[in-house]
């Protein structure tokens, strides 16, 4: 068995609004160093056997969107 | 000339869709499951508002994956009409039947009021009888419109923006575009013109008790639809 991480981060062309609201949280809590807070998602997968390549398209076909979204796999072990 | 208004977990307009076409556009619709594999009988498609799969992932994102979305997309291909309502918009672009995709809110809020909406195309199936600004409700949290600036662009050159939000009475033009929208845009079509999604809820605007009837005008363009061969 495979432990897989898909990481989801939203283009960095497009607003992140959640992510805009959370840097306004932080900034008020006294943190004015902070600039940025972007969101992503983190998705566990287990596979056996593993396949990059269907990994891959299992990301292509559900886990991102293209349009408004990159992704990075990474094998944990 | 039916319409097949599909049913999805989670969706929960179907029921408003089926009664506004059937007793306010007095045209014949029927619910489909989509799990269903056929839209046999059907001449047209309406994919209701909700939550899907509870917007799990991604608005839309499960839903687009229904067996039903294959007949939807011949529907599309065949020119037929397609109407996608709020998550119905959203299933329509997870899907590829439209570019775009529908974000949060630029506000973080879940917005639940009424918008002006003006048909920016004027000639497509679903706009051509649209000349006045329309008012009926929208209902969502991720309805900020965006595509990348060639595919806008694109949009533009190719009159297929379908609907943008406009300044109601003593409203400012920051204030009209509820979600923060590229473009205050609120509906889009595909290249044939037959594929429509839109965020604000026309069959929610069937009757002046509702506080406005101009949903019929989006509607009732299903009345001018050919019947399946």
């Amino acid at each position: 068995m495979t432990k897989v991480r898909v990481y989801v981060t939203l283009k960095p062309s497009l607003l992140d609004s959640a992510g805009r609201t959370v840097a306004g949280a932080l900034q008020k809590l006294g943190y004015e160093e902070l600039e940025e807070a972007r969101i992503g998602k983190l998705i566990e997968l287990q596979v056996d056997p593993y396949s990059e390549a269907r990994v891959k398209e299992m990301c292509d076909k559900l886990l991102a969107n293209p349009v408004i979204e990159d992704y990075r796999v990474e094998v944990v072990a | 000339m039916k319409v097949a208004v599909i049913r999805f977990p989670g969706a929960n307009c179907d029921q408003d869709a089926l009664h506004a076409l059937r007793d306010d556009a007095h045209i014949d619709a029927e619910y489909v499951w989509h799990e269903d594999h056929s839209l046999r009988g059907y001449d047209a498609a309406l994919l209701p508002g909700g939550f899907t799969y509870g917007d799990y992932l991604r608005c839309g994102a499960m839903a687009a994956g229904a067996p039903i979305l294959d007949e939807v997309a011949r529907f599309a291909r065949e020119g037929r009409p397609v109407i996608g309502v709020c998550n119905g918009f959203q299933i329509l672009c997870e899907a590829g039947l439209l570019p775009g995709a529908l974000m949060a809110n630029a506000k973080q809020k879940f917005l639940c009021r009424d918008v002006h909406l003006q048909a920016v195309n004027r000639s497509s199936f679903w706009t051509r009888g649209v000349t006045k600004t329309l008012r009926m409700p929208i209902a969502h949290l991720e309805g900020r419109y965006v595509a990348d600036p060639d595919t806008i662009c694109r949009l533009e050159d190719e009159d297929r923006i379908a609907f943008r939000y406009v300044p109601g009475p003593g409203e400012s033009p920051e204030d009209a575009n509820p979600n923060g929208a590229t473009h205050a845009i609120a509906g889009v079509l595909n290249e044939k013109g037959n594929v429509l999604g839109i965020m604000p809820h026309p069959e929610r605007a069937t009757r002046k008790i509702l506080g406005s009837d101009d949903g019929l005008l989006i509607l009732r363009a299903l009345c001018a639809a050919k019947a399946a061969a």
